[in-house]
This record gives structure tokens, C-alpha cells and sequence, in this order.
């Protein structure tokens, strides 16, 4: 049963240093509030999985709370690059950072296999590109027609974190809209936290929502705005000018360390 | 002109895979002028979509409060993807050899790279699920390369590069080749922007001018996060 906690608390108790660790969201509902806790937390050492590594990631990375990156798209969406995660590959700082790069076909599958308890993830995929010899992907022949097919190790990690709409007091999370891997990232991790905009006494079914029930859920957190800058369909929109303006702010590492100083850390004084 | 040029290359009812920027202006183009039958689909799930701006990302809520179905990123790619349900496969890259492979994962070397670009994404099943391939990029002899740093997916179903200065399409051996010059253009300014020797088809296209009808549903969409 999920049990209702504060942000803080349940970052406290369910991350540990050196864990793997997977933020999904793809493009929507990006639990921002999660990682800036993990930001005040100085979580070290964490490998993070995420198929869309952006803005919360570039946060974390140019923080130093991440050892390794596995990852299949890594850029400021319709902006350009992510300039943290750059300095981190390219120049090594805060501290170099391994990379596990996969394409978004093979993260799904990867996910998937995770969520089914699988040992791998099967697709047409990675075929004649250098991906393949940069990353975890084996072959496979299928037994039933000898087609040669890919394989992705399932992703398990030690911890899912999520953002969705809604839960109810039970801990029963629901999200609609653009739902990407959430429920695989749940389903495949050992440990979760989800983040939600508000908790209600009845969750009321929606066209195209999803729910994770309670048991397979280990905390729920109230956190209105908790996407931010990312959006959560039926409350608030993308706010398209910060992710502009992300890229100013990162560009420099003296100008990234204000701003999160300022909109991070300090945060952690006041609650 | 590119995404106009690009547009029209759309048929009616085609089904689309778009990333954002480039080709999805040029997919809402056709979709809003000759092509209204033009089925657009987002890697983050959304089947259908009817944007009436031009999103940010690929996941702006209008895609999905406009589309036909919203589909989990597993199923997207599995079914719809992988399942060959895609007729055209949209992808821009920073920078094309000559048979049509795609670069957008690093420049220098992968342990050492000069420049870490994002990645592959959606890209490498892109190009060998989709039907047909369609590439987006400017042209120039940095982008237009002899010999790639990164293979990051294969140009076998590439069918045309459409560019700022013409198009090029695969001739008979696979090798890419001018095949139209955008007004105003001269061929020789197309072979200073590639750096291999490029094959001129003998009967040379010119791009149509936009129309009046182009120019405006390209302004109606130019409303948010457009590139130029």
C-alpha cells in the first residue's frame, strides 16, 4: 500500500546513494519536484535512466548526483542542447559521466521487459548503426521463424519516480493525457514515488487515464505544480519561455550554480 | 521553402511520423492545404494529432486534446512503429553521408566527442520501420559529409533530403543525387555546400514558388515556437 508522505520524507526514505534511479515523463507530467529534492538531498552517485534526459536532468547532472546516464534522447525539447550534461561528457565537470545510450524504441522495450518481469526486451531494432556497439543490445533468433532481432537487458530500477494528476486517500494514482512509460517505470522498479497535484476522496475513471493501484505504488506525495516547467494536463500549461531561457541559465557554469542556488537549494531553508 | 517544398511531397492519407520543428511544419502544411487526409503521429503517443500552432515539444497538450487516439510511449513504438504502420518517417540529423545515413549522436570521437549532440532517439527504428524516409537539413559542407562520426541510423529508405538550397534523391545505385534547386539556386552553389563529389541528375527540377495558399497556412501556423 502506498503510504501518503511528504516530498522529503520519501526521498528520504526510499533513495539511497548509488542507487539506479529512473524520472519518466515523456514531455508531460515531468516529476521536476522529485529531482530538485533529490538536488537537496546530494544524492551522489546515482546512475539515472530517463528516455528524454532535459531540463531536471541537466539540473542533476550539473549538481554531481549522477554517475552514469542511460538515456536514448538527451536535449532541451525544440530548443537545442543540454549544456550541463555537455560540459559533464565533454569536459567532465562536475564529474565525467558514463553513458548508456539506447534508442527510444529500445528504452520502451527495455521498460516493458522491466514492468513483465522479463529478463530482456525483444524488437527490430539498433540494426546496422555504431548504437549497437556502444550499448547493451544483444541478438536474438526467434525460435518460432529464425528472424535475427534485437535484445535489451530489462530496465530495473532500484527507483521509479513519477508525477501524475491525481490520487485518492488510499494511494491509488491516476494520470491521463500523454502517459509515455509511467506505469512501466512503476511496474519495473523496485521502489516508487509518485508525485501528484492534488488528492481527492473518489478517483473518477477517465477516457484514455490510467491507474496504478496502491499496492504496486510506495509513496504518494502532494506536490501541486510538481511538474513545472513541464505541464499536467487539466491544470497547468508548458511554460515554453523557461525551457527557452533554460538555455541561457546553463550555458555558464558560475550562472547555472546562482540559479539553482536561488531556486534549489535555498528552498530547502524555507520548508 | 524547405517545408513547403517538403509538404508537397506528402500524399493525402499518408500516415506520419514527426519530430518537431522542420517536420512539423512541413506535416501540418500539407495537412491544412492539400493533404487534409494526412494522418500526423508524435513519438509521445499521439495519433491524429490536429495542432492548429506549432508545438514547442513533441508532447504539448494540444497534440494530445487533439488527437484520435494517446497511446503509452511501449505501445507507440512496438505497434505502431515497429509494427509498419508508418508510411512516412520524418528525421533531420546534423549531418548525411551520401547514402543517406544519418549522424545525430556525436561530432568527433564517441569517448572524446568535440561535440555531444542529443542523440538518437526515435531515429534509428525510424529509419528502418518506416516506409519511406524523408530528411530535413540545411546544407552545408559540415552537414554534408564524406564519411560520418557516428552512425546513428541507415539511409536504405531515405527517399529525399530536402534541403535549403534543392532536393537530392537516391539514383538507381543509392546514391544520392540533386534532383531539384530551390528558385534562385545554382547548382554549383550545391556542390560548394557537400563535401563529396555530388551527382547532378541531367534534367534538373526547379522548386514551384509558394503559392499564396502555402504562404498563408505557413503564416496561420507560425505562431509559437517556429523555426524560420
Amino acid at each position: 500500500m502506498a503510504e501518503l508522505l511528504p516530498l522529503r520524507a520519501a526521498v528520504e526514505q526510499l533513495v539511497r546513494d548509488g542507487d539506479t534511479v529512473a524520472l519518466e515523463g515523456f514531455t508531460h507530467l515531468i516529476p521536476h519536484a522529485a529531482g530538485h529534492e533529490l538536488i537537496r538531498q546530494h544524492r551522489r552517485d546515482l546512475t539515472l535512466i530517463r528516455m528524454t534526459p532535459d531540463v531536471i536532468y541537466d539540473q542533476l547532472i550539473g549538481m554531481g548526483c549522477a554517475r552514469k546516464l542511460v538515456f536514448s534522447w538527451g536535449g532541451n525539447p525544440g530548443v537545442g542542447s543540454l549544456y550541463r550534461v555537455r560540459d559533464a561528457v565533454e569536459n567532465g565537470w562536475p564529474q565525467p559521466l558514463e553513458l548508456e545510450e539506447h534508442s527510444h524504441a529500445g528504452m520502451a522495450a527495455a521498460y516493458a521487459a522491466g514492468a513483465a518481469n522479463l529478463p530482456f526486451g525483444v524488437l527490430r531494432g539498433y540494426e546496422r548503426n555504431d548504437l549497437a556497439t556502444r550499448t547493451n543490445v544483444r541478438r536474438v533468433t526467434c525460435p518460432f521463424t529464425g528472424e535475427r532481432l534485437a535484445a535489451v537487458a530489462a530496465h530495473r530500477p532500484d527507483v521509479g519516480v513519477v508525477h501524475a494528476q491525481l490520487a485518492d486517500r488510499q494511494g491509488n494514482v491516476q494520470l491521463w493525457g500523454i502517459t509515455g512509460v509511467q506505469k512501466e517505470v512503476v511496474l519495473a522498479s523496485a521502489r516508487s514515488i509518485v508525485t501528484v497535484e492534488e488528492v481527492v476522496d473518489e478517483l473518477v475513471p477517465r477516457p484514455g487515464g490510467i491507474v496504478l493501484p496502491s499496492w504496486t505504488v510506495d509513496a504518494v506525495s502532494i506536490v501541486p505544480g510538481g511538474a513545472k516547467p513541464s505541464y499536467a494536463l487539466g491544470y497547468y500549461d508548458r511554460d515554453n519561455e523557461f525551457y527557452v531561457r533554460w538555455a541561457q541559465i546553463s550555458r555558464k557554469r558560475d550562472t547555472f550554480a546562482a540559479w539553482m542556488e536561488d531556486n534549489v537549494l535555498r528552498e530547502h531553508v524555507l520548508a | 521553402m524547405m517545408a513547403i517544398a517538403a509538404a508537397r511531397r506528402l500524399g493525402d492519407g499518408d500516415v506520419c511520423f514527426v519530430g518537431i520543428g522542420l517536420p512539423s511544419l512541413a506535416a501540418n502544411l500539407a495537412r491544412i492545404t492539400h493533404a487534409p487526409h494526412c494522418v500526423l503521429i508524435y513519438e509521445s503517443g499521439t495519433i491524429g494529432a490536429k495542432p492548429t500552432e506549432l508545438p514547442l515539444s513533441i508532447g504539448d497538450g494540444q497534440l494530445a486534446e487533439t488527437a484520435d487516439a494517446v497511446v503509452s510511449v511501449p505501445e507507440m513504438f512496438a505497434y505502431w512503429l515497429q509494427g509498419g504502420r508508418i508510411d512516412v518517417g520524418f528525421l533531420g540529423a546534423a549531418q548525411i553521408d551520401r547514402r543517406g545515413n544519418l549522424n545525430s549522436t556525436v561530432i568527433g570521437d564517441y569517448d572524446r566527442p568535440k561535440v555531444r549532440l542529443p542523440g538518437g532517439g526515435a531515429a534509428p527504428e525510424i529509419a528502418t520501420s518506416a516506409r519511406d524516409v524523408f530528411v530535413m537539413l540545411e546544407q552545408t559542407p559540415r552537414t554534408f559529409v564524406e564519411r560520418l562520426d557516428f552512425t546513428t541510423s541507415v539511409g536504405d529508405r531515405v527517399r529525399v533530403v530536402v534541403t535549403d538550397l534543392g532536393m537530392l534523391e537516391p539514383d538507381e545505385e543509392g546514391e544520392l543525387t540533386l534532383t531539384q534547386i530551390h528558385p534562385g539556386v545554382e547548382p554549383e552553389q550545391v556542390q560548394e555546400a557537400t563535401a563529396w563529389e555530388l551527382r547532378i541528375a541531367e534534367e534538373l527540377d526547379v522548386t514551384e514558388p509558394p503559392s499564396d495558399t502555402e504562404l498563408v497556412a505557413l503564416r496561420s501556423l507560425r505562431t509559437k515556437g517556429a523555426p524560420a
